[in-house]
């Protein structure tokens, strides 16, 4: 059973999952000068401590971070402990352009559920809606334990509800094209005894597509 | 918690020979006093007819509906009539509610239409409108209030008094997302005191804030989700959704 073990910092992780240390670093000094050692802190406080950095990631991070221009160090002898980070303009100028930058949606992941549907259309003997209806139950079962989350979730934890609204519409999107699919099979002309549809070439098609 | 209501092999036919359209078959759903189930499934898979025929508001061609344990098939016209008012309340899409009334009003109304004196009926409106986070809005008419307010008026409606069972058809249709979460908020607030809550939605996000999601093709009830069944963390590394 899921427990809530969550609170508004660690919400973070998810956001930082899909971001680069580099960024993160940035994002932790656009708040003021840090220490190296504070900044390994914080990273690891807002993802409450369940990712774990590698001191050395740090310090390597904030080693190019300074040849790039990106912050500057009062000893630019090295990255030590005692050493104090401050991002600089151009550092600001990189972390708005990130933090503007459109996801990376196109070209569209090879998306594993779509390849199984596809694969599963040639397979004889496998039951498409029975199938589509088994990953429907399991994203929605997902969705749940979202909505969970959501409801304990007080108003000074937006962080949170933004996160999981975002895997909620993401996951809703794949409902949904698991129930277009189920309405445009049903609408399919008769299969052929083999289950392979009378459109297989068609098909085959798409699958050489979807592997680009 | 006790068996709100009951639908046993539950079949619905309309029409007959080369017309006939089976709108539900063999459907067996049994809600308990304080869950909230949603029901989903595409247009033409049978929702609206297992609402109405859980509501007593359409009979079943075939098998039997128990409401509070008791047997429709069992009860006279006047004593169904009577359980539907007393214990059932409905929640539409376009929320229904009496223009040249008030909010307070509009709750009231099934109470003082089953005999309860209007200064208790109102005394128990502004009480069901409170809990719902609506008593500032209590004298305000239909037109005044905000599509997610007035269903919640709605809401407020369907639960006031002893009514135990609230079905509810794609309540939050019209509603932008937030909106509808604070109606769905709302709802599951009802079943959290006691209410049993049938939902009928089309809308994953708005069906995922019931305790079971119920998946309805072709008439027949195919599936549903298990409760506690998700994953066991969410939002940590190598979690998969």
């Amino acid at each position: 059973m899921f427990a809530r073990t969550l609170d508004g910092e660690i919400i973070i992780l998810s956001i930082i999952l899909g971001m680069s240390i580099r960024h993160a670093l940035l994002a932790l000094l656009s708040e003021g000068p840090k220490y190296g050692l504070q900044l390994r802190q914080e990273f690891e406080s807002r993802t409450g401590e369940v990712w774990p950095l590698n001191v050395g990631q740090v310090y390597t991070t904030l080693q190019r971070l300074e040849r790039d221009g990106l912050v500057e160090s009062e000893d630019a002898g090295g990255a030590g402990p005692q050493n104090v980070f401050t991002i600089t303009p151009t550092g600001s100028d990189e972390l708005k352009k990130w933090l503007r930058m459109p996801p990376d949606v196109v070209p569209p992941p090879r998306d594993e559920l779509v390849i199984k549907v596809l694969v599963a259309m040639r397979v004889p003997g496998v039951d498409l809606p029975e199938l589509l209806q088994a990953h429907r139950r399991h994203l929605v079962q997902v969705m749940q334990e979202y909505t969970r989350l959501k409801s304990e979730i007080t108003e000074g934890e937006v962080e949170v509800s933004l996160v999981v609204d975002s895997e909620l519409f993401r996951i809703e999107a794949i409902v949904r094209w698991l129930d277009t699919t189920d309405a445009r099979l049903k609408r399919l002309p008769a299969r052929t005894a083999s289950g392979a549809p009378t459109s297989a070439p068609r098909v085959g098609r798409s699958i050489a597509g979807v592997r680009r | 918690m006790s068996t709100a209501v009951e639908l046993r092999h539950v079949s619905k036919v309309y029409g007959s020979g080369p017309t006939e359209v089976h709108a539900l078959r063999e459907v067996d759903l049994s809600v308990r006093s304080g869950e909230l189930v949603a029901v989903m499934g595409p247009s033409g898979s049978g929702k609206s007819t297992l609402l109405t025929i859980a509501g007593t508001l359409e009979e079943p061609t075939s098998g039997d509906v128990f409401i509070a344990g008791q047997q429709l098939a069992r009860l006279s016209r006047h004593d169904r009539a009577r359980l539907r008012r007393r214990s059932i309340g409905y929640v539409f899409q376009n929320y229904n509610l009496l223009a040249g009334l008030t909010a307070v009003e509009n709750v009231a109304l099934p109470l003082e239409l089953d005999g309860v004196k209007a200064k208790v009926a109102r005394a128990a409106a502004m009480e069901v409108l409170a809990k719902l986070d609506l008593a500032e809005r209590a004298a305000r008419y239909p037109d005044e209030l905000s599509g997610g307010e007035s269903q919640r008026v709605a809401i407020a409606r369907a639960v006031v008094g002893e009514r135990r069972l609230l079905l509810a058809d794609e309540p939050t249709g019209a509603l932008d997302s937030l909106s509808g979460e604070t109606v769905m908020r709302m709802l599951r607030l009802a079943s959290n005191d006691g209410v049993a809550g049938v939902v009928v939605t089309h809308d994953a996000q708005m069906a995922s804030w019931a305790d079971r999601v119920v998946f309805l093709r072709d008439g027949r009830m195919v599936d549903q989700t298990v409760p506690g069944s998700g994953p066991d963390s969410l939002l940590t590394p190598g979690a998969n959704a």
